[in-house]
């Protein structure tokens, strides 16, 4: 059976698992240890998308060049849809990631949430963090050596 | 919410790879050799489309290719399935690259775009659907045809004036259940005698 | 007369053979593995991914092991792979105002909020070659500070509050795709810009240097450099919202440049703007050069006849793929085309003796004759 979820709490995990790192995700998966039985909607599979900017980083749109992407499609035997959008071209983790956005949509929600996402989403904000601090540490502290006017 | 979206996505090339190879080749050669009639199957599309119709969108179309529907086809089941499996955007006929329909729901013909003098190939493909096909009617001859062919064409007229428009001009595509033929713009069209 | 010929396919066969055996070099080297390029040689993996015109560090570096570290070949293998991908469509465009920077600096202004901050840069080395990295060494950790939390606004955020510099025009018209329709001349600035982002470093080096020596002078200042990680999101159809489908590295440069006005526009700062994957400052910076170069009949001033103001002959010669590609083909056998030519070549000498033995002939009549 499929529960209520809010959209912007699907986009949200979506767009977490699309840029995570393979290795972890797929370590996370195993342990949660599930094999939900499905059937492909759209069997894996890799391409690309083209990836656009804005003229002056605020005017119009120009294409930039493509990614690579893979995505699928699958449903549960409950009839629950999981789509995976991907970055890169794992089919495994793109099959991953759409069963996790199904399995998010069932009871097992709040669990896999905590056992999956919660732990991704750290490592990402981990990354993150470390990255920036390093940049912190470059910042330029100017002073003043003589002033014109004196 | 669920139920009805996996009913709209399903229905797709099963090993899309191989399965849209088929399906093109039947394509190609059924427009290489016009009149000829082929197998193209593949694809189950929701209601009120053949499967020839839906396996022949499904191996030609891409977000590139804008798709106009005729009223006598046009469902938002389509649409979702169409938009699921190719991405292709839907248009109004004169901006179409494809257009799906009845041959009633379809014509006339010149609202479709049929190229210009410096890019021919910007013009409008036409897939018709037919309640049958069959190799009896009007007399094909041209390129990909050895002497003549014949077709049961839904009209004699229009496709006249298309091949007079060449090297503009639409070409054409027939379906029905799994069957297609074609008819490029290349091709002469004469009345049976 | 036209002669088939045929043969060479052992040559060829051995020759890749020989290929094969030369990129591996000496086994008793170890040898290099992907993720070793994608992780040391980054910023030759970027550039393949950005001339390549496909982020995919994993594929640029396969490109360059297998192209033994020639760039443009790598480039050409990625091309190739390229127009093998289905495109699933397109992304809405990148936020560049959302990056998370690893730096970010201007040369115009000393305090812009969000501060100088210069990454992992080479400015400011020696340049003097480190021979502590010929031996292996253990690496100090790189030391950090509090990270910024919020967004790093663009610089000419700032400039735009005075209204004395040019707005860009908004609008969210679909850009033209020069990988899907041949560019026609005149082009537009969105073409131009996706034409320069994958054009050669070199090239768009050259003609942003001619520019910096006076032919099509535009008084360029970096408004701001930065360079990191921006979200792409694109929307899904089938779910009916846009989700984020992953992150990539982005090198971003907007120039400022000084600007009397002109019949059509009064005195202001002007823009060029460069955005290529991955960590590739150079080309950004070059990009935005001559990116502004090219909008001066937009802007209303002056064809001066300079190369970097011309974009038939810009856009015509940035993409080392087409230009390696015409170049090369200059090696592959010609024997039918040059041997009409030896026969032209042949004849013309034979007239030219000819006429030259009658007139001599001639003069010697002529001295016999007086």
């Amino acid at each position: 059976m499929t529960q209520e979820f809010a959209v912007d709490d699907r986009q949200g995990w979506l767009s977490l698992m699309a840029s995570a790192d393979e290795a972890k995700l797929t370590r996370l998966w195993q342990d949660y240890g599930a094999s939900p039985e499905f059937q492909w909607l759209r069997a894996p599979e890799a391409g690309g998308v083209m990836v656009r900017g804005r003229m002056g980083g605020s005017g119009a749109p120009f294409n930039l060049g493509e990614m690579t992407v893979t995505r699928c499609a699958l449903t549960l035997e409950d009839g629950t849809v999981g789509h995976g959008y991907v970055q890169g071209r794992s089919k495994a983790k793109a099959e991953i990631v759409a069963k996790i956005d199904a399995l998010m949509q069932t009871p097992v929600a709040d669990d896999l949430r905590s056992r999956v996402l919660t732990p991704l989403a750290q490592a990402r904000q981990a990354a993150k963090t470390a990255r920036a601090a390093k940049a912190a540490a470059t910042k330029v502290e100017f002073f003043t050596l003589v002033r014109g006017e004196d | 919410m669920t139920q009805t979206q996996s009913i709209s996505f399903a229905g797709g090339f099963y090993d899309a790879p191989v399965a849209a190879s088929h399906a093109f080749r039947a394509a190609m050669t059924a427009m290489a050799r016009p009149g000829d009639i082929k197998v193209i199957e593949g694809a189950q599309p929701p209601k009120g489309l053949s499967v020839a119709a839906g396996s022949l969108l499904l191996t030609l179309c891409d977000p590139e290719t804008a798709i106009f529907l005729a009223s006598d086809v046009d469902s938002p089941e389509l649409r979702g399935w169409l938009t699921f499996h190719t991405g292709a955007p839907f248009a109004p006929a004169e901006k179409a690259d494809f257009a799906i329909g009845g041959w009633e729901a379809l014509t006339p013909l010149d609202q479709f775009k049929i190229g210009t003098a410096e890019y021919p190939d910007r013009s409008a493909t036409l897939v018709v659907e037919m309640p049958e096909l069959s190799n009896a009617g009007p007399i094909l001859s041209g390129p990909g045809i050895k002497e003549t062919a014949r077709l049961s064409l839904p009209s004699l007229t229009e496709f006249q004036g298309n091949a007079q428009l060449f090297p503009l001009g639409l070409d054409f595509f027939f379906t029905s259940g799994s069957q297609v033929a074609a008819l490029p713009r290349s091709t002469s069209v004469m009345a049976e005698d | 007369m036209y002669v088939a010929v045929k043969g060479g396919e052992r040559a060829i066969e051995n020759a890749h053979a020989w290929l094969a055996e030369e990129r591996r070099g000496d086994t008793s080297v170890a040898e290099l593995s992907l993720s070793q390029i994608r992780e040391q040689l980054s910023l030759a993996v970027n550039r393949v991914m950005a001339e390549g015109s496909l982020y995919d560090p994993d594929l640029a570096a396969l490109a360059i092991k297998q192209s033994r570290g020639d760039l443009i070949e790598a480039i050409f293998l990625i091309r190739a792979y390229r127009t093998t991908l289905p495109r699933f469509g397109a992304t809405l465009p990148v936020e560049t105002g959302e990056m998370a920077c690893d730096r970010r600096i201007s040369a115009t202004f000393k305090d812009a909020p969000g501060g100088q901050v210069l990454g992992p840069t080479f400015d400011y080395t020696h340049r003097l070659l480190d021979f502590k990295l010929a031996a292996d060494g253990e690496l100090p950790e790189a030391p950090t500070a509090e990270p910024r939390q919020e967004p790093t606004p663009h610089i000419t955020e700032f400039l735009q509050g005075e209204d004395i510099i040019q707005r860009e025009p908004v609008s969210e018209e679909t850009p033209g795709d020069l990988t899907r329709e041949p560019m026609q001349f005149p082009s537009n600035r969105p073409l131009r810009l996706q034409s320069l982002t994958r054009g050669d470093e070199g090239f768009v080096l050259g003609m942003a240097y001619s520019t910096q020596r006076g032919y099509a002078r535009n008084h360029a200042f970096v408004g701001e450099l930065r360079i990191g990680r921006c979200a792409v999101e694109m929307e899904i159809p089938e779910l009916g919202f846009a989700i984020e489908i992953g992150e990539i590295e982005l090198t971003e440069c907007e120039t400022v440049n000084q600007f009397t006005g002109s019949k059509t526009e009064p005195p202001q700062f002007t823009r060029g703007y460069g955005l290529v994957f991955g960590q590739s400052e150079r080309k950004s910076i070059s990009m935005a050069l001559v990116d502004r170069a090219l909008r001066w009949e937009e802007l209303g001033e002056d064809n001066l006849g300079a190369a970097a103001q011309d974009e038939e002959f810009v856009l015509s010669h940035c993409d080392n793929i087409q230009a390696t590609g015409f170049l090369e083909h200059i090696k592959l056998p010609h024997y039918v085309d040059f041997q009409s030519e030896l026969e032209l070549v042949r004849k013309l000498r034979r007239e030219a003796e000819e006429r030259t033995s009658e007139q001599l002939g001639a003069i010697a009549a002529q001295e016999a004759a007086e």
